[in-house]
């Protein structure tokens, strides 16, 4: 029988070594399901982990749907490692694309090198705001923030719904629930020509910098930190739990709200009912898988990107079905998760009783 | 506006069928944290409880099987859950939210063929003679079997916990599961027991969902109700009747706006829509606001690991 004893330091071998295996893992499998579903494994591996490489478009597309993922990580992780669990990811990219479309169409009629970066102004504060309201009832009623944040991502996509019907609507669009599609200086400037990817990946990449040093160099990550691991030992430093939950939670919900502004003035352009396609949630697996890290972030998101255009590529060549990648996804974190066993405890054969 | 097409017994009716799917689910996932671990995959479990019940009705014509196929999909998902957090040591937030994307990806991959499929196996209960009573007759009676089934369950799970021993050793466990273990419980064997029952009852409740109240199957159509289970359970502090309350409560709020949109009443459909969510988080914050008295009825244990050292 296995034996397990808990080590006194997480591995720090382990913590880097798990994702990889779990990746690994999760590639295995990811081929039994694909042969379940009658599909030659080997092939939809293929297709899904090698092909976008292969294609130039494909390759940039890795970075449109990589940069939102990467953004929205990155708030999350710093929430995680604190213990403020920011689930509504999704509700906060909403009402970020909601505040940052609401200002490209409310600028209709003029043009301007100013409009792109009020949008994200305002994308940033609506997704922060949408997160102060979890944050606001933990700190001043003790509700729980997993629930809370939850409960307002279905508040948000009916609220999205309900404008782009409503007041957002575009006038010529034959009653379609759908905005105007904004105007050239309201939408984000292309970084690679002929493709999709915006200024926003250079955006995510900065992000990343920034939250390495906010993280790593800053007496902010160290309170973090600290909270997450010994959250009375850090109130008898004198750092403020209630400072620190409107904090994280506002800094993820910015994030996700300028994710949201990106996606709507990026590649789709207008505001529609179905732009929420789960981003939100995907971003948790992408936080975990990153170890929490920056850094390792960067590498989850790339992944998970990876997954969703050779998901793609292989419901066109393969007809694999599109929730069979949703399935993928899920196993990875299952398994990383599992694994963890192996950084935090020691596993041995059972010693025999001397 | 005309109110007169308003049927108060309907009206009390659809709640109750409304509620019933959350109630089932709620009383699952209070017994598992009354053992003092914390699922949130109760949505993904009854995803899976879902579109296994619709499955198997659809495929057999039979109510029970199909309820059972739902139970046997959501205990199947939570066995994945009690491997990982009681054998694996992995954390319990984390795990449960990787049991709801999990298990929303499997119901949607399960469920592609059966988009547009129809169902009828429900059966009602009818009481000869009783069942054409006017008001009470229309009420009580006549309806499907499972309804009374979460009536009966509801009283099941106040007498286990808090008359049966076995209940006692769990509520034990889930206050002080180092105490409880020193004294020879086996913690891990009935906190996995208790997972796997509420697995049981989160797939049943989905069961309902897909089976008898729409009956359809649609991807994502427990939207959000799992979670609703969860804050159910904290609006109950942890005691089964108060679950029925908080379960009826939610059922009463969604058909109140079901029965607006109906009437037409001037605003968008949206805004209605989005009240039962908007009420859950009232509810929560109502609940919580007295600290002292949430630290009391919470499990002591409550979402911490548990690692024997012998």
């Amino acid at each position: 029988m296995f034996e397990i004893a808990p080590r006194k330091e997480p591995s720090r071998l382990m913590v880097w070594l798990t994702p990889a295996l779990a990746v690994g893992l999760t590639l295995l499998a990811g081929m039994a399901l694909f042969a379940a579903l009658g599909k030659d494994p080997v092939e939809t591996i293929r297709v899904i982990f090698v092909q976008p490489f292969l294609d130039p478009f494909s390759r940039t597309e890795l970075l449109v749907k990589g940069a939102p993922l990467v953004l929205i990580a990155i708030g999350l992780a710093i929430g995680f490692r604190a213990g403020v669990w920011n689930i509504g990811a999704e509700g906060q990219f909403v009402i970020g694309a909601i505040a940052g479309g609401g200002v490209a169409l409310a600028f209709y009629d003029t043009s301007g090198f100013w409009l792109l970066p009020l949008m994200t102004l305002a994308g940033a504060l609506g997704g922060a705001a949408w997160a102060m309201i979890p944050a606001f009832l933990k700190i001043k009623f003790n509700a729980n923030e997993i629930l809370v944040s939850l409960m307002l991502v279905y508040v948000a996509i009916f609220w999205l719904s309900a404008l782009v019907s409503g007041p957002l609507r575009d006038p010529d669009g034959f009653n379609f629930p759908e905005s105007r599609i904004f105007h050239d200086s309201a939408t984000l400037p292309i970084i690679i020509d002929g493709s999709r990817a915006h200024i926003g990946v250079l955006v995510a990449l900065g992000a990343v910098v920034a939250a390495y040093v906010l993280m790593e160099r800053h007496i902010f990550g160290y309170q973090v930190k600290l909270f997450g691991q010994a959250p009375r030992a850090a109130s008898f430093g004198g750092f403020s739990r209630n400072m620190l939950i409107a904090a994280c939670l506002g800094l993820s919900g910015a994030l996700a709200g300028v994710a949201g502004t990106f996606e709507a003035a990026g590649p789709v352009g207008q505001l529609v009912p179905a732009l929420p396609v789960g981003y939100g949630f995907t971003a948790i697996i992408v936080a975990f898988l990153g170890r929490l890290h920056p850094i390792g972030i960067l590498f989850s998101g790339s992944v998970m990107a990876l997954t969703y255009i050779g998901g793609e590529a292989a419901q066109i060549a393969m007809n694999l079905p599109a929730a069979a990648i949703n399935v993928f996804q899920g196993m990875l974190l299952f398994f990383l998760l599992g694994m963890d066993l192996l950084v935090n405890y020691r596993v041995g054969w059972k010693q025999r009783a001397a | 506006m005309d109110l007169s097409v308003l049927n108060p017994v309907q009206i009390m009716v659809a709640l109750i069928i409304a509620s019933t799917p959350v109630l089932f689910a709620a009383l699952g996932e209070l017994v598992v944290e009354k053992s003092g671990v914390l699922n949130l995959g109760v949505e993904g479990m009854m995803i899976v409880g879902a579109i296994g019940g619709f499955a198997t009705g659809a495929a057999t014509g039979s109510l029970w099987l199909a309820v059972l196929a739902g139970a046997g999909a959501g205990a199947l998902l939570a066995l994945l859950f009690a491997v990982m957090t009681q054998y694996l040591m992995s954390n319990q937030v984390a795990t449960g939210l990787a049991l709801t994307l999990f298990g929303l990806g499997v119901a949607a991959l399960a469920g592609q063929n059966f988009a547009g499929v129809t169902l009828d196996v429900a059966v009602r209960l009818d009481v000869p003679g009783l069942t054409d009573l006017p008001v009470v007759g229309s009420l009580l009676f006549g309806h499907d079997p499972l309804i009374y089934l979460s009536i009966f369950m509801t009283i099941a799970v106040w007498w286990f916990l808090n008359r049966s021993r076995a209940g006692l050793n769990l509520r034990a466990i889930g206050e002080n599961h180092d105490a409880a273990h020193a004294i020879g419980y086996s913690v891990r064997l009935t906190r996995v027991a208790a997972i796997l029952f509420g697995g049981a009852m989160a797939g049943v409740g989905g069961a309902y969902l897909s089976v008898i109240a729409t009956p359809l199957w649609v991807e994502g159509m427990t939207a959000g109700r799992g979670w609703i289970a969860l804050a159910i359970v904290v609006f109950a502090a942890w005691k089964p009747g108060r679950a029925l309350l908080g379960a009826y409560l939610f059922g009463g709020v969604t058909i109140i706006q079901l029965n607006l949109q109906a009437l037409g009443v001037p605003i968008e459909s949206q805004y209605l829509s989005m009240t039962p969510y908007l009420a859950t988080i009232v509810v929560l914050v109502v609940i919580s606001a007295d600290k002292a008295r949430a630290r009391l009825n919470a499990p002591a244990c409550l979402g911490k690991p548990f690692y024997a050292s012998s």
